[in-house]
This record gives structure tokens, C-alpha cells and sequence, in this order.
């Protein structure tokens, strides 16, 4: 399960509007605790493809984000995007790029008036839901 | 030679080129990780040219990308 708390969900919100339609994107450090995975900071990073369908993290940015976790002794728990105009699945694309079978990828659903944020884990293309919880 | 990854050091025998490390990392899909070394974002296209020397820090993570289509 991923643990968030209300802010940090607030801020992928309003990052994502903030970028709609392009579609936002970001990193998640933070620990894990058994099964739980509790988020302890959202990294903002530009999406250098600047497009209403399609996102690259700023490479560089993903450096120094994962620098910044290890000098908190965070662990990389996974990273979101948002659909500004899609449900809150993962596309073919999202599973044919998902590298990490460890890591969480959340997805912000802005189709709607009221934000849907889930998360996913993706091995080898198959697609599981991971509950997330805000707390 | 010492040299650090992904913050942990480790000891090699000699200088090898990136793909090199890669592979040592036991890095899958390679085509889509990206490599800092010293804080300098390398080209994939040297990958195979560019030494990994004593004392040198590599970064290296995978590309994370996709889209709504």
C-alpha cells in the first residue's frame, strides 16, 4: 500500500492542473515499512516531451531527485504522471516503459471534475492495482 | 580501482567503458538507462568510448516515460 499524506496528494492535484492538458510527471522518495510504502516527499519534474499525451522525465532532474533520497536515506518508491484527459489505467505505452517491477506507478486521472489517483504495479506488461491510502 | 554507483563503491580491476559497468551492474535493458558519470550526463552513443576510471562517480537510473495513448 502506498501511504500519502493529504498535502503531498494536494500538490500532485494541483501540479497536474497546473500543467493540463500537458501531462505531468514525478518521482516519489520516501520508506518502506512492511507492506506499507509511506511517501515521504513528491518530487516535481518537468516532462521534457511537453506533450497532452506522451511523458519523458527530465533526466536530470531524476539525478538529482535520487541523490536527494539517498542523503535522506529514501528509497525511490515510484513515480506518477497525470492523464489530463483519460481514465486513471495504465496505456500500452505506460507498460511497454515500466522498467521497475518493484516500483509504484500512480496515475492522475483529470478526465473527471474530481481527481482519480490509483496505483499500479507493472511487471512484465501485467498490471496489478496497489491500494493507495491518504491520510 | 575504487569507484562509486548508485552511491555504494565498488572495486574493479581496471578501467572499462560504461556498457561494461552496465553489465557488471547486471543492469537489464540498457538501451534505456541513462548514465551520469561525475555529475556529466552521457550519450549513449559513448557508451562503449567512455572509461570509468579510478575515483569516478556513475550515476545511473532508467528512463521513465510513457503516455495516455
Amino acid at each position: 500500500m502506498i501511504v500519502l499524506k493529504q498535502g503531498q496528494y494536494q500538490e500532485i492535484v494541483d501540479y497536474a492542473r497546473k500543467f493540463a492538458p500537458i501531462e505531468a510527471c514525478g518521482l516519489l522518495g520516501g520508506r518502506v515499512t512492511g507492506d506499507d510504502k509511506i511517501v515521504e516527499k513528491v518530487y516535481f519534474l518537468t516532462n521534457i516531451d511537453n506533450s497532452p499525451e506522451h511523458f519523458s522525465m527530465d533526466a536530470k532532474e531524476q539525478f538529482a531527485a535520487v541523490k536527494d533520497m539517498r542523503q535522506n536515506c529514501w528509497t525511490l518508491l515510484g513515480n506518477y504522471h497525470s492523464h489530463p484527459a483519460s481514465p486513471s489505467r495504465p496505456s500500452e505505452e505506460d507498460k511497454r516503459l515500466a522498467f521497475d517491477p518493484a516500483a509504484s506507478y500512480l496515475i492522475l486521472s483529470l478526465l473527471d471534475t474530481v481527481p482519480v489517483l490509483k496505483g499500479f504495479k507493472i511487471a512484465q506488461g501485467t498490471v496489478s492495482e496497489e491500494k493507495i491510502k491518504i491520510i | 580501482m575504487k569507484i562509486t554507483v548508485n552511491g555504494k563503491q565498488r572495486i574493479l580491476e581496471k578501467a572499462i567503458a560504461i556498457d561494461e559497468l552496465l553489465i557488471v551492474e547486471q543492469a537489464e535493458m540498457p538501451e534505456y538507462v541513462t548514465v551520469q558519470v561525475n555529475d556529466e550526463l552521457i550519450d549513449h552513443e559513448n557508451f562503449t568510448t567512455t572509461l570509468i576510471k579510478d575515483g569516478d562517480t556513475v550515476e545511473f537510473l532508467y528512463f521513465m516515460g510513457g503516455g495516455q495513448q
